[in-house]
């Protein structure tokens, strides 16, 4: 997740990432990481990314901070929910995968090189 | 690429959605999707945002999701139906050496396409009752692993495809080193790099990667795509479909 400063909006942190902040602590699916020091909205990634075991990567030059994903399980996955991927088309409209539900989908990734 | 078994399925249930990994973004990707003219929803994914969401490491990769948004197999070997191959060169022209390397050595990949293809048909005919729809805790076990380095290679090229964009080349080349190292079994992040070290400008230029003919001593990655497929043996180009 590339972020312009060092907090982000609850909701945009767990619409970009598929975890809900909860009571709890960070939850996708059946898991719960426990966050021991609490959060505010907006978050302190810095803080978020020690409690959570997120990867933090500072670009201070380009102004960049690039907010890695979890590997509390070891996998890819915590969950077989599908994340709600946004991406743009050609033309930049934005198309969210949500918007299939109902139907079968085969996702396929596919590169121009 | 995708359309033929698009047509056939769709009026059964499936949609398919093509995602463009490419850190240079739509204009990268037009070309092809507009010769392809897809239906279908084809996106532009320039941050490679599903290899974080889904675990893709290669391409094609592809992930079933059901009616209800599960994932019903994760992030695998995905191969496209096949098509009249176009030849990439008129027959007349001498390919320089590397190039015919390159198309010798991508002759000897292997992929499962009839197998992979009757499974996703069995799929979409009966649902959650074809062998083939792994159960949730089979798909998270599947699922590609990531370790903390990986997560972290993750966020590096991340980082690395942003800078680019924004013009900072040497900067960018720095981050993908970084996450070639921290996960070295992306072949997407690899191609993803190397294939922006462009060999002069025509149609092949980003799939020379490797050392550039005018200063190969100047080539920034430890790996370049022909060393890499033949330490790995073209054949394990693509990991074996598992049913």
């Amino acid at each position: 997740m590339l972020l312009e400063s060092t907090t982000v909006a609850v909701e945009e942190f767990e619409r970009r990432s598929g975890w809900s902040l909860k009571p709890e602590g960070a939850c996708k699916g059946d898991v719960c990481i426990s966050l021991p020091d609490g959060y505010s909205d907006p978050l302190d990634i810095e803080s978020l990314a020690a409690q959570m075991g997120l990867p933090l990567v500072v670009e201070a030059e380009h102004g960049l901070w690039a907010l890695g994903p979890d590997s509390v399980g070891g996998k890819t996955l915590v969950t077989a929910q599908t994340p709600d991927l946004r991406l743009d088309d050609l033309d930049g409209n934005e198309f969210r995968l949500s918007s299939l539900l109902g139907q079968k989908v085969l996702l396929v990734a596919w590169a121009p090189y | 690429m995708w359309q033929v078994l698009r047509e056939e399925l769709h009026p059964k249930g499936l949609e398919i959605v093509t995602v463009g990994l490419d850190s240079v973004g739509a204009e990268a990707c037009r070309p092809f999707i507009e010769a392809a003219q897809p239906v279908h929803p084809s996106l532009v994914d320039p941050h490679h945002l599903v290899a974080e969401l889904f675990g893709v490491i290669q391409v094609p990769n592809g992930v079933w999701i059901d009616e209800d948004g599960v994932i019903v197999r994760p992030a695998e070997t995905s191969p496209a139906p096949p098509v009249d191959r176009v030849p990439m060169a008129g027959g007349d022209v001498e390919l320089p050496q590397r190039l015919t390397e390159i198309f010798g050595e991508a002759s000897h990949i292997e992929t499962q396409p009839e197998d992979y293809h009757a499974a996703l048909r069995d799929w979409v005919e009966k649902g959650a009752a074809s062998e083939f729809a792994l159960s949730p805790e089979e798909v998270i076990a599947r699922s590609r692993p990531r370790t903390a380095d990986i997560a972290l290679g993750q966020a590096h090229f991340e980082l690395a495809t942003e800078l680019e964009k924004r013009g900072s080349h040497e900067a960018a080349v720095r981050y993908f080193r970084e996450a070639h190292r921290l996960f070295p079994h992306s072949w997407t992040y690899r191609r993803q790099a190397w294939s922006l070290e462009r060999e002069g400008d025509g149609p092949l230029a980003r799939f020379w990667q490797g050392p550039l003919s005018d200063d190969p001593e100047s080539w920034p990655y430890e790996g370049d795509w022909l060393r890499d497929i033949r330490e790995a043996g073209a054949a394990n180009y693509y990991e074996p479909w598992v049913p």
